[in-house]
């Protein structure tokens, strides 16, 4: 048989997005997805490589060749059921997760410039799935273990230990402080980035499946870990990232300056922007500067822009080169007219009478030697103060690790940094029967390395539970 | 969703709800407060707990009606649920064998200082209670908290029940009376526990104050509630809400208190009765 050369199509396609003119002013999702058309045209550049690289780039290990083939082949109910099978969030995944560090940048396009767009493709079999009419087929649910297995977080590392052990027979339980399930993916995430309507189906999803949810529970509490071994076979703790930072200058206690949490959950959570039919306000602020340079900065800064504020900065001490956010996050801010006051140090902010904030302090800096991060230290340069006016500015740094857990567990190893110390390859706990995973271990980081911390727990669980 | 048992305006503005909350009665004690969000588009708002039945699992808070949120809470009658209640928050006010311990109520913490009066007597301490209201229309309890302490006072700024004049009188009234606290403990509006931390300071001795901060979360991960202790940032819902008033920065909290102010009105003003 002759072997007829794949022609390489080496054209990425593009999502449709609102425009930046019209968007700004919206909190719609600012990406419509991939029209059947383009998921089709887009899967077909799939090399089906024998050896998927991609795949190892995967925290949650799904078969990546295999759903896109579905989709090439215009199979997309299949595709769906290949992704469900190791991911059980794949409309926030396809959304949220940075492909461009995991999966894409080992695709073996990416040499070429263009990686299959592996995020997109999740993204358009997940919403492919929602549009259609009727319940969606429920996986296999294995006979009852009898095995009870309580999950603290409904973030999305507590989902995934949900998603994957109730498929083994096992009888789940989820506490959340919040009123509402999702975690970070309910209070943090922007509408306009994660529209809630997705994370509240992928929740459904769950209890549909049989999983119970807990809200207003506050574990160590309520109830403490050690009250709830009692009950429990096991215990996975997801509690996610906590407390705020703040950089430590004067005027941080000052009126109008807030917590990236705060500022995003007054938002998300208690849906501020339906002020008043929404009883929990937020301010139009007119200069807004957001400090850091995550995607959560990146989050906060969009959201000032579309509550109508004039100016929007982000104020980041190194060089673009250096900001932690995904790129198309920081394009898609850079389209939206926030303004990045890169090099710049914040040092202190400056307040009115009435105890609002009305000015911040900064100093520009240069990049001097790389640091222990490998990255080019931020060091200031001479008289090159200046003052930046604004009406608010939201702290957007991080998070240490709640500490009510920790406070109440007495005998659960935790690191000098306040997160709970696991063992890698199975995310124990040094508490017997007690797992945890996602930002309470590792600090803050992404909604897939959660996922990809609950699968590695849900696994060991499973195993010592059926050992 | 938690079963409202119980409720009653005990004075004007001012009101008591009991509802069925086993799992958070099992837990709480004096100083705890709860998050409370009456409706599923209501505020989450911070309360002090004024009372508890572990056996039967109930749970009581008293609130003054201030804004829309309250006011919603206070329209709740018996048989309604409150559709979310989360509990119990912050760390317990600390109750230990200290001496003579002078505790003092003011509005909605006239209520929740009883169950902190009870405790201090539990650990064999004299307990001095205090409570104040513009007049005497606007104190009640005063029959049970009196029962459960050594010595009782009342102080109405109308001179209506007990001594005459603001919070301020506490001070000359335990000197009149020769008495000398190891510890003071207050309840109450902001301004009332800001005035006990300033004008017992001659005393020297830890005053215990129970802070209302702006909350959303109550869980320490918003920080809107940060407030300034002995110059250093501390979180009131995971940090107190007890601190020692003598070194909180009294006028970064009642700025910061301030912030929704016109937000609050708003919402008052424009309640659905046709102003909107």
């Amino acid at each position: 048989m002759e072997k007829k050369k794949k022609i390489i199509d080496l054209e990425r396609r593009d999502m449709p997005k609102q425009s930046p003119e019209i968007r700004r002013s919206n909190f719609i999702e600012v990406a419509f997805g991939y029209s059947e058309e383009l998921a089709v045209a887009e899967a077909k550049r799939c090399l089906q490589c024998k050896k998927p690289f991609c795949m190892d780039g995967c925290p949650v290990e799904i078969s990546i060749p295999a759903f896109i083939k579905s989709i090439a082949d215009r199979n997309f109910e299949e595709s769906i059921k290949i992704l469900k099978n190791k991911n059980c969030l794949p409309a926030v995944c396809g959304r949220v997760c940075p492909q461009e560090e995991q999966c894409e940048i080992r695709c073996v396009l990416e040499k070429k410039g263009a990686p299959v767009a592996i995020g997109r493709l999740e993204r358009f079999a997940a919403d492919w799935e929602a549009r259609q009419s009727g319940e969606s087929e429920l996986p296999e649910i294995k006979p009852s273990t009898g095995k009870r297995v309580g999950i603290i977080g409904s973030g999305p590392a507590g989902v995934t230990v949900a998603g994957d052990l109730i498929l083994e027979g096992h009888e789940i339980t989820i506490y959340e402080a919040l009123h509402e399930a999702g975690g970070v993916l309910t209070y943090g995430i922007p509408e306009f980035r994660l529209p809630k309507a997705i994370v509240r189906r992928e929740i459904e999803y769950l209890k549909k499946l049989g999983v119970q949810i807990k809200l207003d529970y506050i574990v160590g509490k309520t109830k403490t870990i050690d009250e709830l071994l009692k009950e429990y076979d096991a215990l996975f703790v997801g509690s996610g990232a906590g407390l705020p930072w703040f950089l430590n200058i004067p005027g941080e206690n000052l009126n109008g300056v807030y917590s990236a949490n705060e500022y995003l959950t007054r938002m998300n959570l208690m849906k501020g922007f339906d002020f008043p039919d929404s009883t929990t306000p937020i301010k139009k602020h007119d200069r807004v500067a957001v400090f850091g340079g995550g995607n959560v900065a990146m989050d906060c800064a969009r959201t000032a822009a579309r509550l109508g504020a004039d100016e929007v900065y982000i104020v980041y001490r190194r060089s673009r080169n250096e900001l932690p956010a995904r790129l198309e996050e920081v394009e898609n801010a850079e389209e939206e007219g926030i303004i990045f006051k890169l090099l710049t140090l914040p040092v202190k902010l400056n307040g009115n009478d009435d105890g609002w904030i009305k000015e911040i302090e900064c100093l520009q800096m240069r990049l001097g030697e790389p640091d222990e991060s490998g990255r080019r230290r931020p060091v200031p340069i001479e008289g090159s103060e200046f003052v930046l006016p604004v009406d608010a500015c939201i702290v957007a740094i991080g998070n240490s690790p709640n500490p009510i857990i920790a406070e109440t567990t007495p005998d659960l190893k935790i690191s000098k940094r306040g997160t709970i110390e696991v063992e890698e390859e199975t995310g124990k706990t040094s508490k017997d029967r007690v797992w945890a995973g996602g930002d309470i271990v590792t600090g803050a980081a992404t909604v897939i390395l959660a996922m990809g911390a609950g699968r590695v727990a849900a696994r060991s669980i499973h195993e010592v539970l059926s050992g | 969703m938690f079963e409202v048992l119980k409720k009653e305006m005990i004075v004007p503005n001012m009101h008591m709800i009991t509802v069925l909350a086993e799992e958070i009665a099992e837990k709480i004690e004096p100083g705890h407060f709860i998050i409370v969000r009456s409706h599923s588009d209501s505020e989450r708002i911070p309360l002090s707990v004024s009372g508890w039945d572990r056996k039967r699992g109930e749970l009581s808070f008293i609130f003054m009606e201030v804004g829309a949120s309250t006011g919603r809470l206070a329209r709740m009658r018996v048989g309604d649920k409150i559709n979310n209640i989360a509990g119990p928050l912050g760390r317990k006010t600390e109750i230990e064998e200290y001496g003579t311990v002078v505790c003092i109520g003011g509005c909605f913490g006239i209520g929740s200082i009883l169950p902190v009066v009870k405790g201090l007597k539990k650990k064999n301490n004299k307990v001095v209670t205090i409570i104040e209201a513009r007049s005497k229309n606007l104190l009640y309890w005063e029959d049970e908290l009196a029962r459960n302490s050594d010595k009782f006072f009342s102080i109405t700024r109308d001179g209506s029940f007990g001594y005459k004049g603001h919070i301020s009188r506490a001070g000359e009234l335990l000197k009149e009376k020769g008495i000398v606290p190891d510890r003071i403990i207050a309840n109450g509006c902001t301004f009332m526990i800001y005035k006990v931390s300033k004008d017992l300071a001659f005393f020297n001795v830890p005053t215990i104050v129970s802070l209302n901060t702006i909350m959303i979360d109550g869980t320490g991960m918003c920080g809107v509630c940060r407030v300034t202790v002995d110059g250093n940032m501390k979180f009131a819902c995971v940090d107190g809400p007890d601190f020692d008033g003598r070194f909180v920065d009294w006028e970064e909290l009642s700025k910061r208190r301030k912030q929704y102010i016109d937000e609050e009105a708003f919402l008052v003003h424009n309640s659905g009765c046709g102003g909107r």
